[in-house]
């Protein structure tokens, strides 16, 4: 069985909808502490939205130096699948696991609005079960979700698909409307948009589960090869 | 000690945006390159100002600026001499 480790932070706030989500759709899901040092048998990871340390001097500033990240790291580091979620990405961009950085929105107003986002790549944890084209509409709630970068690193992932998702439109002033991306192996994705929050069509949407779902198979592929490196070893 | 942390050039500053578009509407002429960073002060003991650097430069690579968009000026402000308690 393959479960997935929802990391709370204090101020943290979506961890439940993420977890409630997963299970939904038939997955293992649990809440991780950030303190804690271990992941267990975890085969995914999931940093969720909220304001982690209350996002102060940056957001995900301190909580990157959370005991749990060092896990994290090194789980990302053997291939294993990892995804944040608004103050997610913006913990894993601080902990260099991500490139580029999240500012200010323009206009500096706090966003809160559904909006339509393209699949842009399906070289990812997150988007592997969705083709490129496909639009899905997705909650974006935040004050911080400008996605930047330099020119070259932007044309590095145009050119490598680890831009995943792109809004239509655009709501914060993201370089090239990024609205999420992924590491050079894929297994590592940051997105600002709240597939959780789009779960079920009471919500609004259920847009955001055809995302989980592909997490939740890349959490199945993790555990079976993890598996067979166990084996290997011993 | 005290830090100064600003955007990289180049990089987007929404606020400073916002503040150079606000000041004309106040009747302010003529400004033009407005940005927006933040200061981090804070009192260190450390043997020499030298020493207090390196430190100050450690802790803004690790943790108060974010070199993917920032960048960090660190000034050494030598600490008062400790005041003479009253009645000593």
């Amino acid at each position: 069985m393959s479960a997935v480790a929802v990391v709370v932070f204090p101020g943290s706030n979506c961890e439940h909808d993420v977890v409630r989500a997963l299970r939904g759709l038939g997955g293992d899901a649990r809440l991780v502490w950030h303190g804690d040092e271990s992941l267990g048998d975890a085969s995914a990871v999931v940093l969720p939205g909220g304001f982690a340390h209350g996002d102060y001097l940056r957001p995900g500033a301190i909580a990157r130096f959370s005991p749990i990240m060092a896990a994290v790291a090194e789980f990302a580091a053997h291939g294993g699948p990892v995804v944040g979620i608004c103050n997610g990405f913006q913990v894993l961009t601080e902990a260099g696991l991500l490139p580029g950085a999240l500012r200010r929105n323009t206009g500096l107003r706090f966003v809160c609005e559904t909006v339509t986002c393209t699949v842009v790549s399906s070289r990812s944890v997150l988007t592997s079960g969705v083709a490129p084209g496909t639009r899905l509409a997705l909650p974006i709630n935040h004050g911080e979700g400008n996605f930047t970068c330099d020119p070259a690193t932007l044309a590095e992932l145009e050119g490598s698909g680890q831009v995943v998702l792109r809004y239509e439109g655009n709501p914060n002033g993201s370089v090239a409307a990024v609205a999420g991306v992924a590491n050079a192996q894929g297994n590592v994705v940051g997105l600002m948009p709240h597939p959780e929050r789009a779960s079920a069509g009471l919500l609004g949407s259920d847009d955001g589960l055809v995302l989980l779902r592909s997490l939740l198979d890349s959490a199945a592929d993790e555990a079976l090869s993890s598996r067979a490196r166990g084996a290997a070893a011993s | 000690m005290h830090v100064e942390v600003r955007g990289l050039e180049g990089i987007a500053d929404p606020e400073g945006l916002t503040i150079e578009r606000a000041l004309p509407a106040l009747g302010f002429r003529g400004v033009d390159s407005v940005h927006v960073g933040k200061v981090v002060r804070f009192v260190l003991d450390a043997p020499d100002g030298e020493s207090a650097r390196a430190t100050a430069e450690e802790m803004c690579a690790r943790l108060l600026a974010n070199p993917v968009i920032e960048r960090a000026e660190v000034t050494v402000v030598p600490a008062a001499e400790p005041r003479p308690v009253a009645g000593s």
